[in-house]
């Protein structure tokens, strides 16, 4: 592991002024995504900002029935917060299917949404990796993919990638439209949780859309007043990454769908938003038919790669049978 | 870097100067000569090193040491105050819930975390109605949240007995 300088601030302002001075350095949530890389020699900052007993660790009521989670809480407190459970059951659920109890308690929501790839190029320095060293290639393009990405990858060029976002957390915030709160050198902004994420594009070393030092100090959750649900398909019961997971939310009346919200885990870069099959199904009869038909219209633009073509279908089914899981619960 | 921090374990508090990288693994097995956590994987991947920090289950080889402060750090070897072993190593033994022992430390740890998380009202991925206030510690639900504590011997189906019994012995909703 490189050297590194570790600095505790009062404040989150504090917290930022010392990294914008350090253009080598980083944050450090609850480390169990950095500090495992960093033994890796995958990252090598040489100043560790520790934000996470000094980001906010509550959970707080927004006047419209939402919710404003503190970067510091733990993913663990988070899934267990009552009102995370009774308004955004998918949110706990997304958070419950991740990882293990022991990570979970350490783990904070800043952390959690900035997790790096699994990618088994990225965490190897003897592979090439576009994602880790730019210009290097794209080891998982040919090699050991069955668990990357088939859609928005970048499939040439020196920016091919075809990595996926890990977090199952992220899936169930993108799909209730939760929004980041940052606050960096120059102040704070809100950014909604769609465009945090991006897609490897020509520059694949880039996760998000924040810039150095930005920190991130909350997350706001807007309300959701119909039912929710997340669904994650692993190859194994419990402990292991998603192959493909999906978080919905559906309100039907009358057998018509009223409102939806439908995002993917496990087939892009970032969380995916489905929008091609919400568009198709508002409007339209809650059945069976209609769901598949509305999750073909989004997986059509698929791209897969040798070895994960499963993963098309499995998206489907797990669209489908979630929309149904949420026709039954709205009865 | 060398940095001066002081760890709090098992009820006694050790001055200690470490480098910045050295992970709470590593300062309590090498430095300390607490090897009750054991490494495994050092990529929390196998819940061997398990410890309880201010009493919740962490890994300890992703948990930097100068990030500790004075948390309370207790190790499976902590459990057994005044050398008289703890329910649960006890039900471990009776049990047979294990065969090699390596990972048995972080088990007991783990377990430990499990039965407050339970009695706190925590759910788990198998908690059929989220809006439930109460846990029923069933074998299921026992089986997930013991799910981050690998066991290379396989003792599994044992482990989740030797948990279950001490859960009932503690009133925990089964
Ligand atoms: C064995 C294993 C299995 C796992 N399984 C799953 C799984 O199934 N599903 C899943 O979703 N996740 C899983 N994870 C990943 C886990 O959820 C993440 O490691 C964790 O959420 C990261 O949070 P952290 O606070 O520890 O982040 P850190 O490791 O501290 O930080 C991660 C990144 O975020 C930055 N950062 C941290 N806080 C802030 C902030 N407030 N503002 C700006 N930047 C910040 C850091 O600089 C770093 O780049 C697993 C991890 C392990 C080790
Ligand atoms: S998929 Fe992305 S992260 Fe993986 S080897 Fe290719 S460039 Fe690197
Ligand atoms: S040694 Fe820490 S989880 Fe394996
Ligand atoms: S008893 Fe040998 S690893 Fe669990």
């Amino acid at each position: 592991m490189r050297e590194f300088r570790y600095e505790q601030a009062p404040d989150a302002a504090g917290a930022v002024a010392l990294l914008a001075g350090a253009p080598g350095g980083a944050f450090l949530g609850g480390g169990t995504n950095l500090v495992d890389l960093m033994k890796l020699g995958v990252a090598t900052p040489d100043v560790l900002v520790d934000v996470r007993e000094l980001t906010s660790r509550e959970i707080t009521d927004l006047p419209d029935g939402g919710l404003r989670i503190g970067a510091g809480v733990p993913n663990a407190d988070l899934a267990a917060d009552r009102r995370v459970r009774e308004r955004f059951p998918v949110l706990s659920q997304a958070l419950l299917a991740g990882a293990s109890g022991q990570l979970r308690n350490r783990a904070t929501t800043g952390g959690n949404l900035l997790q790096r790839t699994r990618c088994g190029y990225f965490t190897d320095v003897t592979k090439p990796c576009n994602k880790r060293a730019p210009g290097s290639g794209c080891g998982a393009l040919e090699g050991v993919h069955r668990n990357h990405a088939i859609l928005g990858q970048t499939l040439e060029g020196p920016g091919t990638c075809v990595a996926t976002h890990p977090s199952d957390m992220a899936v169930a915030m993108l799909a209730v439209d939760a929004v980041v709160r940052v606050l960096g050198p120059d102040g704070e902004r809100a950014v909604p949780i769609a465009e945090l994420h991006r897609l490897p594009g020509d520059d694949p070393s880039r996760d998000t859309t924040l810039r150095h030092g930005e920190l991130i100090t909350a997350i706001d959750l807007p309300a959701l007043a119909f039912p929710s649900r997340y669904r994650k398909a692993r190859e194994r019961a419990s402990f292991a990454f998603a192959l493909v997971s999906v978080a919905a939310a559906l309100r039907v009346e009358d057998g018509v769908v009223r409102d939806v919200r439908l995002a993917l885990g496990g087939v892009a870069h970032k969380p995916w938003r489905v929008q091609a099959a919400e568009q198709a199904l508002v409007g339209g009869p809650a059945t069976e038919e209609a769901f598949a038909a509305a999750a073909r219209a989004e997986l059509d633009a698929a791209t897969p790669l040798r070895d994960n073509r499963f993963k098309v279908p499995l998206a489907r089914n797990l669209v489908v049978r979630t929309l149904l899981d949420l026709v039954e619960v709205s009865r | 870097m060398d940095t001066e921090i002081t760890l709090r374990v098992d009820g006694a508090a050790h001055p200690l100067t470490v480098d910045t990288r050295t992970t709470l693994l590593d300062a309590l097995r090498e430095r300390l000569r607490n090897t009750s956590p054991k490494k495994g994987c050092d990529h929390g991947q196998c819940g061997a090193c398990t410890v309880l920090l201010d009493g919740r289950r962490v890994n300890s080889c992703l948990v930097l040491a100068v990030t500790v402060g004075d948390a309370e750090v207790t190790t499976s070897d902590g459990l057994a105050a005044d050398g008289q072993p703890h329910r649960l190593h006890r039900s471990f033994v009776e049990y047979d819930a294990f065969q090699c022992g390596y990972c048995t430390p972080g088990q007991v740890c783990s377990a430990m975390g499990v039965l407050a998380e339970a009695r706190a009202g925590w759910p788990s991925a198998v908690t059929g109605d989220l809006d439930d206030a109460d846990v029923d510690l069933t074998d299921a639900e026992i089986r997930e949240r013991m799910s981050g504590n690998l066991c290379r011997c396989a003792a599994y189906a044992n482990i989740v007995p030797a948990v279950a019994a001490v859960a009932q012995a503690e009133g925990v909703r089964r």
